[in-house]
């Protein structure tokens, strides 16, 4: 049933009793055309993608637990695509357009809210690589503007702009187009939009290895349910990755580390945008439930736990406090740890790998659900053309052999 | 009406000291003793609150931290607004002021109990179907609309005044929970001498013994074995004993956080005091005895005021005196609610009925109903309530009556079984099984070094909670290495509360049974969501929100659980379980954040001589934590007419810098010029000691890392200097290579940075400002040419003497010990007058050395510049065979013509100063290539105009090329040009 | 935070006493010059990134600023045992430990 206030209003009257499952449960198939492995917001979005814009619907989306169970459903869903290098802005932007329409384009509200994502400088240092970003922003014409301290906080009210802050606000970059989204819908959304077009989302159901044949390619998946033929197979498992890859024999440059959010009681709203800070490392936002919803640096090794340390929440909780002292008073409700993956220069691996009709997304680290409907769109041209799109072309693996990384992390993060 | 509902001989509270609060801003009165809830109750105030999303009117459901309802928000003057506070969690102080949340305009007539009218169109998940046209709504109208709508109390508007702590605790035995069972745990374990914390939420110990009738232990009354165990511990030297303190999260390896309240319940606040206290404790062993949580019966109705759990309301029976209503119905699936009728009865209450889902129940339970004169109506169902703001009735399925009974009441008390509290047990990483008469999960197995006790055990009842309590101390304190020897005592209890809480499995209603009360999820919205084909608890929980309220799903889990899964057609454990997340009960910002606050949120490092800097008047900047000063304006001077006052002063005459926050390293031994030789670019076995080196760090993938002049004092031993951010991470790197890669090497290592304080002293008149102090260095420029190094005296203080310049004039950095750095400043400040002296600040440092093109590492570089695109290539050791990095250099990328390469670039008009991070591109077309970015911008008064470095794509080899430069909606025309702007021919040097 | 055994200082210490330095026995090539770029990448960027017990690094940054090895199992965080620069790597044990 298409969603719709009629169709709401035709629920009401009939005791909700119109309503049908939004995906089907589905049983594995012996054969797929494509079998994507894990069905987050990338993957799922993938499915949908190559069965709407591809033609390609015989196409399974597997995942060990339930959908929507991995990051998707773990992030603090902050959406923007000022970056610094214009292979991410193309990427991101890219995404940033596809989510101003994905309600409508899904017939799912996933509730991309277009508040602004506000990233504060706390030294010269900071003004100098914001304003880059935002002049680098700008040439492309993708919005990124310039605030003194006073337009940040007549932007943020609770922002504490006080010049003698230990780490006082000298200005702010702010992107009025990002903002927030609702994460589980946006796996759901992508979910029933597939599964309308003939797609199998097969749950709670784990591969165990990729195959191949004689000849070295792609020839279906090994899980706990039987095995799966696939003329090609996509990963999207983000924590996951490197023990899945390896089972095809491909190794990764990449690193798994546990990456902690946490929300605050709700209340009336009192945040009406993103606010970032790389230097106090705290992001915050205000969800439509009310609570404040706040992001942590990873924790510093390895793990694939999907559980932090009590000091990264008490840092983080503190800089919150530093930069919004109202909040001192507010109380933490829940929080929770996830598996990112990271890649030496802080940027995706999106597309071919070494294996033919295998496909790789990996590698966003801490930001992946932002780029979720451009990534999984560029994924799927990925995989239905066994090339890349020019906008995932930058992303490929080489990059890590001949030195062309699209280093975010480097272009911001070093002090002098 | 007041106090009508206190009764006289009953209560654990101090009749002796009356507290007055108010309310909504009605006064009434209470004993110390009560919480907020049971005070109100006491006057007869059921309405407290409304609901997230129908707002409902809404009173208690129960008496403790799991309390979903009665939500409030508690001021004491400026700054100190809670929101979301359970009312049942509060203490009672004198001149208490709490207010109700989430209506408008009154709690009692709420404009928003609209919502609630049109609940068949806010079913689980609407807003994912709807609001998506017109698409400009979504931000303009219907999400304001529905944040608006969203939320409970209200955000503080002021800063927090009060203070929070934390601290570190190690013990051998930490135990959560103070009633029966963790008192017991308490005293096994303290008879070993072990060191034993017993934390417990409330504000006395005592968990359910507060709560019932007294029993009797060992022959003497709970209440007088509750006071004799307590004294004991409280007396032993190796047992803490902290009330108001919430174990709220279990971490690796029993590692526990405690969250204590220290001022919150006092009437006067202590000034200085801090507000709570964050406990980080490292146990041994831990024993959970937590207890377990009554949950509610889901029927239609189940949520009016006066609809509470029958456990809260012995609760307030037995601990506080108050009776929760005249006339209560019990409605109940379990024996323990029976004894809720049973104590009411006894307090002259007129229990109307007690209803029993089961068809048959213990024939004592009966007869004890029947002396009381209670009706009871077994094997009946609850089929609705009435009642706007409070319930007035209630109708039940009879079978008896052959169809339905309606009973009038003023409460109804309910009990759908008992929940053992599994929080930090599962996060201990604890498995759990499903336990089907309690229809609850209970602890599966075992956990190194976590013992659970009483009823969170899924054991039941005074002696079981003693016993099992004993025997769970017995076992944590031997885990941590401890022997008990003392016998167990007998543990013999007469006259406990009824406490079996097995339950059948009970069907789900229909109609609009609540099931997360605060969030206000329905059974119909369980029902569907799994018709939506959510089918994972997961997606159930996150589709319907249930258990996702300030309770966190404490009342609504299992229920939630049953619903979802008979509606799945499957048994409850086939449904699974949502995980348990910390904390247990929200946990304070402030109190995570405890003493990192302000100052002292992260340490600033000042310089020897930043006390001066201060009393000048210095405007200061943050430069990775240390605060440098900047410029130092005279009077009505702007930073841009400070700066140029200042860079003038130096090129014309001599200007002094506070340089000591330069990273510097020690790098001593046989093998320190090999070691220096295989980390940075340069070659340095054959620099000679007493000369000095600028050198250049890579990483392993061949970008700058950091860069510093390196002095070789000796054979064996170099002072290297790094950047101010980078020192702590250029020891690391080289640590790293000491330790790992060759430890063969004979060198040692040791940070100076701190232990010399640094002045630059550079200008012309540099070495006549400073020649009249220094004594035991020729410094002639013959002997002490640019790039010398040595050692003396300045005014009697140990001397390293540097001869650099950062700014290409004549320039000598004084390096003495840290102590004496601002005697010798002072000192060199006092004999300035006489040639021009000025002092500057980080700002003109910096336009001074852009005029010389001196980098500045992580302004002009990026962590992807290779040494060649820096124009750094000159310093590369041409016949090392390796250094760090040196592989990457010759990577395919490296090689290529257009990488982003250090450049001048000069504006055509003079008078134009770029914005550092504007854009370089080809031309003024809208198809303009891009090209790079500008790095640093100044305006040079030495030259009469702007000046500007660049990253700019294949630049060195474009001089000359004009580009254009854009940033936002401003363009200007430059040239690129050499990154020297200042006497290219570096004669100042020695002028 | 786990807490870490200084095979120098020889004391269970607080996690956050400690540094993390990555995945343990990757040494550096002794002649990189002679590397080809894919063998150079894989020494720069390929870690193993193993779930369950893993060689990695740490260093006691707040202590005696050593660095020393850890077998560590990545599903459970727990380190397994610790040992000094130099010494032979202790072999996985043979079960996976920790919880999923």
């Amino acid at each position: 049933m298409r969603f719709s206030f009629l169709s709401l209003l035709r629920n009401a009257l009939a005791g909700q009793s119109l309503w049908t499952p939004q995906w089907p449960q589905a049983e594995p198939r012996k054969e797929y055309d494509v079998v994507i492995i894990g069905a987050g917001g990338h993957g799922l979005g993938a499915a949908y993608y190559l069965a709407k814009e591809h033609g390609i619907t015989n196409v399974a989306v597997i995942d060990k637990g339930w959908l929507g169970g991995g990051n998707t459903g773990r992030n603090t869903t902050i959406i923007r695509s000022n970056y610094l290098y214009d292979e991410s802005v193309g990427l991101y932007d890219h995404a940033l357009k596809l989510w101003e329409n994905l309600s409508q384009d899904l017939n799912y509200n996933v509730m991309f809210s277009r508040r602004g994502v506000l990233m504060l400088a706390h030294s010269v240092h900071d003004v100098q690589v914001f304003k880059r970003h935002v002049y680098a922003n700008r040439r492309l014409g993708v919005d990124n503007e310039w605030l003194s301290p006073e337009e940040a906080q007549a932007y943020c009210p609770p922002l504490n702009i006080d010049p003698g802050a230990r780490y006082p606000i000298m200005g702010a970059a702010l992107q009025r187009r990002g903002g927030t989204a609702r994460h589980d819908a946006v796996a759901w959304g992508y979910a029933r939009a597939a599964a309308e077009r003939g797609v199998d989302i097969i749950q709670n159901c784990a591969v165990r290895s990729i195959s191949r044949d004689a000849n070295g390619n792609v020839a279906g998946v090994e899980t706990d349910r039987g095995f799966i033929a696939a003329k090609k197979v996509a990963v999207s498992v983000a924590g996951n990755t490197t023990p899945l890859m390896d089972t095809a024999g491909i190794r990764l440059p990449l690193e798994s580390y546990p990456l902690q959010a946490l929300v605050s009681e709700p209340v009336k709203p009192v945040m009406p945008c993103v606010v970032m800070s790389n230097t106090v490392h705290a992001y915050i936002s205000q969800s439509d439930k009310g609570e404040l919803v706040i992001g942590a640096g990873t924790d510093q090794y390895t793990s694939y736990s999907q559980r932090g340390a009590l000091h990264i929440v008490e840092e983080t909780v503190a800089a919150i406090c530093e930069i919004f002292p109202i909040f001192s008073r507010m109380r933490m409700l829940r929080n929770w740890g996830g598996i990112v993956d990271v890649t030496p220069d802080r940027s995706p691996i999106l597309g071919l790998t070494p294996v033919p009709g295998l496909y790789v997304n990996c590698g966003w680290g801490t930001g992946g659900f932002k780029a979720t409907p451009g990534s999984a769109h560029v994924f799927a041209h990925t995989i239905a053309r066994d090339e890349p799109h020019p906008l995932n072309a930058p992303f490929r693996l080489d990059r890590f052999r001949t030195g062309r990384l699209v280093d975010e992390a480097a272009a911001a993060a070093v002090a002098h | 009406m007041r106090n009508t509902f206190r009764l006289p001989d009953t209560g654990r509270i101090d009749r002796g000291k009356p507290v007055s609060f108010r309310f909504n801003g009605t006064q009434h009165t209470g004993f110390v003793g009560d919480t907020l809830a049971s005070a109100l109750l006491a006057n007869g105030v059921h309405l407290v609150g409304r609901s997230f999303k129908y707002h409902r009117p809404r009173g208690f459901l129960s008496a403790g931290a799991e309390e979903p309802n009665a939500l409030v928000t508690v001021t004491r003057g400026a700054g100190r607004t809670t929101p979301n506070l359970p009312a049942t969690m509060i203490e009672l102080y004198e001149g208490l002021e709490a207010h109700s949340q989430n209506h408008w305009p009154s709690l009692s007539f709420d404009v928003g109990a609209v919502n609630d009218l049109l609940h068949p169109l806010f079913a689980a998940g609407f807003y994912y179907k709807t609001f998506m046209w017109p698409r400009s709504f979504w931000d303009k109208v219907y999400e304001p609309f529905i944040r608006q709508a969203a939320g409970l109390g209200k955000s503080p508007t002021q800063r927090d005044p009060d203070i929070y702590t934390s601290r570190h605790a190690f013990c051998d035995v930490l135990i959560v929970g103070a009633g029966a069972a963790g008192i017991a745990a308490a005293l096994a374990a303290a008879k070993t001498g072990a060191q034993v914390i017993l934390a417990d939420e409330q504000a006395k110990p005592g968990g359910t013994m507060l709560k019932e009738h007294p029993a009797r232990i060992d022959g003497a009354p709970s209440d007088t074995w509750l006071h004799t165990s307590l004294a004991t511990l409280r007396e032993a030297e190796n047992v803490t004993v902290l009330e108001r303190t919430c174990a709220f999260g279990v971490y690796h390896e029993n590692f526990i956080g405690l969250r204590q309240a220290l001022t919150d319940h006092q009437a006067d606040l202590p000034p200085d005091q801090p507000r709570e206290r964050l406990w980080k404790v490292r146990a041994k062993a831990v024993v959970l005895a937590q207890g377990a949580i009554e949950r509610p019966m889901s029927f239609s109705g189940n949520d009016r005021p006066g609809v509470m759990l029958a456990g809260a309301a012995r609760t307030y029976l037995n601990g506080h005196g108050v009776c929760v209503g005249h006339r209560p119905v019990i409605v109940t699936s379990n024996d323990t609610a029976w004894q809720s009728a049973f104590d009411l009865a006894g307090a002259g209450m007129s229990v109307s009925a007690i209803v029993d889902v089961r068809d048959t129940v213990a024939k004592g339970l009966v007869a004890r109903a029947d002396r009381a004169g209670i009706a009871v109506f077994t094997g009946s169902q609850v089929l609705g309530t009435s009642g706007r703001l409070r319930v007035s009735s209630i109708t039940i399925s009879s079978p008896k009556h052959a169809g339905q009974k309606k009973i009038a009441c003023d409460s109804v008390l309910m009990s759908a079984g008992w929940t053992p509290s599994l929080h930090l047990w599962s996060q201990a990483s604890g498995a759990i099984a499903w336990d089907d008469a309690l229809q609850a999960y209970v602890p599966d197995g075992g956990l190194d070094g976590v013992f659970v006790a009483g009823a969170g055990s899924g054991k039941f009842g005074l002696a079981e909670a003693l016993v099992s309590g004993w025997r769970a101390g017995a076992h944590a304190v031997a885990s941590a290495g401890f022997e008990l020897t003392a016998q167990a005592p007998a543990f013999k209890v007469r006259g406990e509360a009824i406490s079996s809480p097995a339950t059948p499995a009970l069907t789900h209603p229909q109609g609009r049974a609540f099931v997360d009360f605060q969030n206000d999820v329905t059974t119909k919205d369980i029902r569907l969501a799994v018709q939506e084909g959510f089918r994972s608890v997961e997606h159930i929980k996150r589709y319907t929100t249930t258990g996702m309220a300030t309770d966190q799903g404490k009342t609504s889990n299992i229920n939630a659980l049953a619903t979802s899964a008979s509606a799945l057609g499957v048994a409850p454990h086939e449904a699974g379980l949502t995980k348990f997340r910390p904390p247990y009960t929200p946990i304070t910002f402030g109190t995570l954040a405890a003493l990192r606050r302000d100052e002292t949120f992260q340490p600033v490092r000042k310089t020897p001589i930043d006390p001066w800097a201060e009393d000048k008047g210095a405007v200061f900047e943050p430069v990775s934590l240390w605060r440098r000063a900047r410029y130092f304006p005279k009077a009505h001077e702007t930073m841009h007419q400070a700066v140029a006052r200042e860079c003038r002063s130096v090129r014309e005459g001599v200007g002094m810098f506070d340089a000591s926050t330069l990273g510097k390293i020690e790098v001593v031994g046989p093998d320190a010029a090999e070691f220096l030789n295989r980390l940075y670019v340069n070659a340095w076995t054959t620099l000679k000691p007493g000369r000095c080196k600028y050198g250049v760090l890579l990483g392993e993938d061949g970008f700058i890392r950091d860069d510093g002049v390196i002095a070789r004092i000796a054979e064996d031993r170099f002072h290297v200097t790094t950047t101010t951010g980078g020192a702590a991470r250029v020891l690391t790197m080289m640590e790293d290579y000491r330790q790992t890669e060759w430890p063969d090497l004979k060198v040692w290592l040791t940070s100076t940075t701190e232990q010399w304080a640094v002045i630059a002293v550079n200008g012309p008149n540099a070495k006549r400002l400073i020649e009249p102090f220094i004594e035991g260095i020729d410094l002639s420029d013959e002997t002490f040419r640019h790039m010398s190094y040595a050692e003396g005296t300045i005014a009697g203080v140990e001397l390293r003497l540097f001869r650099v310049s950062f700014t290409g004039e004549r320039g000598y950095e004084i390096n003495v010990p840290a102590s004496e750095g601002l005697r010798i400043w002072d000192m060199l400040h006092a004999a300035g007058a006489d040639h021009g002296l000025v002092v500057y600040g980080t700002e003109t440092m910096h336009v001074l050395r852009a005029e010389k093109g001196y980098i500045i590492v992580g302004q002009d570089t990026d962590g992807t510049v290779t040494p060649q695109d820096a124009g750094l290539a000159w310093a590369i050791g041409k016949k090392k065979p390796d250094f760090v990095g040196k592989r990457s250099l010759t990577r395919p990328d490296m090689l290529l013509p257009d990488r982003p390469q250090l450049v001048g670039l000069l504006t055509a008009d003079a008078g134009k100063v770029l914005e550092e991070g504007a854009q370089v591109v080809s031309d003024w077309s809208a198809t303009a290539r891009p090209l790079g970015h500008v790095t640093s911008s100044y305006w040079s008064e030495a030259l009469g105009r702007s000046i500007a470095l660049a990253l700019v794509a294949g630049g060195h080899d474009a001089m000359d090329t004009e580009v254009t430069v854009v940033a936002g909606r401003d363009m200007a025309s430059a040239t690129i040009t050499g990154t020297v702007f200042y006497d290219p021919k570096g004669e100042r040097i020695n002028a | 935070m786990i807490q870490i055994h200084c095979p120098y200082c020889c004391e269970l210490l607080p996690e956050q006493e400690f540094a993390y330095a990555g995945e343990a026995h990757i040494v550096r090539p002794e002649d990189p010059g002679a590397l080809s770029d894919e063998a150079w990448r894989d020494y720069l960027f390929l870690r193993t990134n193993a779930r369950g017990p893993y060689h990695e690094r740490w260093r006691h940054v707040h202590g005696c600023s050593r660095f020393f090895n850890a077998l560590r199992d990545t599903v459970s965080d727990r380190i397994l045992v610790t040992y000094r620069m130099g010494e032979a790597p202790p072999a996985p044990p043979s079960e996976e430990g920790g919880d999923a």
